[in-house]
């Protein structure tokens, strides 16, 4: 017989590193870039056995933006990393120009998002980032849930040639796909069926709404809950069948409540079937600092938060 | 046809194909009413130099050519001056020159990658080109293409020198030992709320590119002769990255224009200023 042990915590930052010397090792013509934050991002792994394919630029985030985008015009596939308040941040415009319209095979790989950066305080906590990115046609936005889903994103944005952009967090998180992660772009993927409310997470919510299921569940409340990775493309469609089987929807995400999850969710239902809705995010406020799991109780990125926003809307069924 | 480099070049042609493209320039701004003529007109010699002095390795006929040298557009405003070459130079159909700015066409007020198929990359938004640049030199390097194959021509504004991220690129380009890099500087003094010198002063200019290291070469940018020999120089160094600084004048061509360049910056002439601007660029008038 054999005992199984639940693999430690781990943050979805950690998984770029290995997933870069893999994609290298199996002959994908990778190049990876960093504008000063490698040992942060995990980047420089790539620079232990695939010296040349690997760039520091400094601390300057637009000219290694454009830097990619000409590398991808010469048909390689380019990872280019850094923490997510300064890639849009410093250089949206880039991307908008570069990346975004000129369609570069760029992955975009934006570590540190998110109010868990903790300690740095409300200028490195990115909670807008979404919602740049979300705007732009054509850009793949995805947030994984841990480290298992973070490797599997990475790996499979080697397999197109369009530009991704892929939120990576600071925190060890527990790992919720302990048997692999299904990612598949574009697609919901159900960690639990319930009949009385949908309860829709990304990245670091999605284990907290886990939870929160277990205490509906407990209260008598049968919760469905979706792991929504993929914030654009939106899986439309997981989100319109969940409004009709279960008439309530709560949205959690590490972000402002403006411009992310909830806000692409809430489009689609108003457009397709009017649902009542309650959101669990960043109340549009910036961030301060402090230890990360006392950053999230104090912006309410809880389960607790979570379950009281099931009831809210349950209540308005 | 693989136009090659270093060819014999007579200098009347090259004056004359300087004259078709200041005709297409004021031309199809008079078409769409708007657009930069001043800007182009300045960057005229340039780009015949380019094209048509047997600077630039380019196939027409295979725009993708691996192996081809890439000419990028960092005023990415100053598309009048690269459609007309790319007309001239077999790119596409010059009927197409006055659908520039309409609904529809691939003649897009800023450059737009591969509309038409010879434009390198998207532009517009100033302060790119060089960073780009540095990526396909990073890549052409990873592929080992030999130096004198895969070469990229920069043309670049004096006001979008205003940019902070060209210094990263130009700081970059040194750094990482990229010699494939020529930038050519239009240093038409003029950018688009007035004198350069009063919105935002560059010079030193050359001396700035040298301290970042690069090779530098000034040239008097209206002299097609000269501009070709300085890019040819350019071409064959493989020491550093270089950059020719062309002096010119913004309008220039066109008298209207060139002695109100704040003034012609961005918009089109009308019926009769076409007319005089046309008589004048036959005349050869400076």
């Amino acid at each position: 017989m054999t005992t199984t042990t639940a693999p430690p915590p781990a943050a979805t930052r950690e998984a770029y590193g290995p997933a870069l010397v893999k994609l290298a090792e199996a002959g994908y013509d990778i190049v990876a870039l960093d504008a000063d934050l490698s040992a942060s991002t995990g980047g420089n792994k790539l620079a232990g056995s695939f010296p040349d394919r690997w760039f520091t630029v400094g601390a300057a985030e637009a000219n290694m933006i454009s830097i990619a985008a000409g590398l991808a015009s010469t048909g390689k596939t380019v990872y280019a990393a850094s923490f997510a308040v300064f890639m849009p941040g410093h250089c949206f415009d880039q991307i908008r120009v570069h990346i975004a319209q000129q369609r570069m095979n760029v992955k975009l790989i934006a570590s540190h998002g998110g109010i868990s950066v903790g300690e740095d305080g409300a200028s490195a906590q990115a909670i807008e980032d979404l919602a740049l990115m979300t705007s732009l046609p054509g850009m793949n936005v995805v947030v994984p849930c841990d480290a298992v889903e973070a490797d599997a994103m990475i790996c499979r944005a080697a397999e197109d040639n369009e530009p991704w952009y892929i939120r990576l967090g600071r925190p060890k998180l527990p790992v919720v796909y302990t048997e692999g992660a299904p990612f598949e772009l574009g697609k919901a993927h159900q960690l639990r069926d319930g009949d009385d409310i949908t309860l829709i997470a990304c990245g670091l919510m999605v284990e907290p709404t886990l939870r929160a299921a277990d205490v509906l569940a407990a209260e008598g409340v049968s919760a469905r809950v979706l792991n929504m990775a993929t914030i654009k493309p939106l899986d439309e469609a997981a989100v319109i069948q969940a409004a009709a089987d279960t008439g309530a929807v709560v949205c959690a995400e590490e972000h402002n409540v403006i411009g992310g999850l909830g806000s692409a969710v809430a489009r689609t239902l108003a457009l397709h079937r009017p649902t009542p809705m309650e959101q669990v995010g960043i109340d549009d406020t910036f961030g301060q600092s402090g230890p990360w799991q006392a950053l999230l109780d104090e912006y309410g990125l809880t389960a607790e938060s979570v379950v009281d926003a099931a009831n809210r809307a349950i209540a308005r069924k | 046809m693989t136009t090659t480099h270093a060819s014999a070049v007579d200098i009347d042609v090259l004056i004359e194909v300087c004259k078709r493209i200041r005709r297409h320039i004021v031309e199809m701004t008079h078409s769409a009413q708007s657009g930069h003529p001043g800007g182009s007109l300045s960057a005229t010699e340039i780009f015949a130099a380019l094209y048509f002095g047997g600077v630039v390795r380019h196939d027409p006929s295979n725009p993708q050519w691996e192996r081809r040298d890439r000419v990028i557009l960092s005023k990415g405003h100053a598309t009048p001056v690269v459609y007309a070459t790319l007309a001239e130079a077999g790119y596409f159909d010059a009927e197409l020159i006055p659908s520039f700015r309409s609904l529809g066409t691939e003649l897009q007020g800023h450059v737009v990658r591969n509309k038409p198929a010879g434009v390198e990359m998207s532009g517009g938004a100033l302060g790119m080109g060089l960073s780009f640049a540095v990526g396909v030199a990073l890549g052409h390097d990873l592929d080992d293409l030999p130096e004198d194959e895969g070469q990229i021509f920069v043309v670049v504004g004096d006001g979008e020198l205003n940019e902070g991220q060209n210094w990263e690129a130009i700081m970059s380009a040194s750094h990482f030992g990229l010699h494939r890099i020529t930038a050519i500087l239009d240093r038409n003094h003029f950018q688009n709320d007035g004198p350069g010198d009063e919105i935002m002063r560059i010079d030193p200019v050359g001396d700035k590119w040298a301290a970042f290291g690069w090779g530098v070469q000034y040239v008097d940018g209206h002299d097609v002769a000269a501009v070709r020999n300085a890019l040819l120089t350019a071409r064959a160094r493989s020491d550093a990255p270089q950059v020719v600084i062309c002096e010119t004048v913004k309008g220039r061509g066109v008298s209207f224009m060139a002695e109100n360049p704040a003034g012609w910056h961005g918009k089109g002439p009308s019926d009769d200023q076409l007319a005089q601007a046309l008589d004048e660029i036959e005349a050869g008038l400076t």
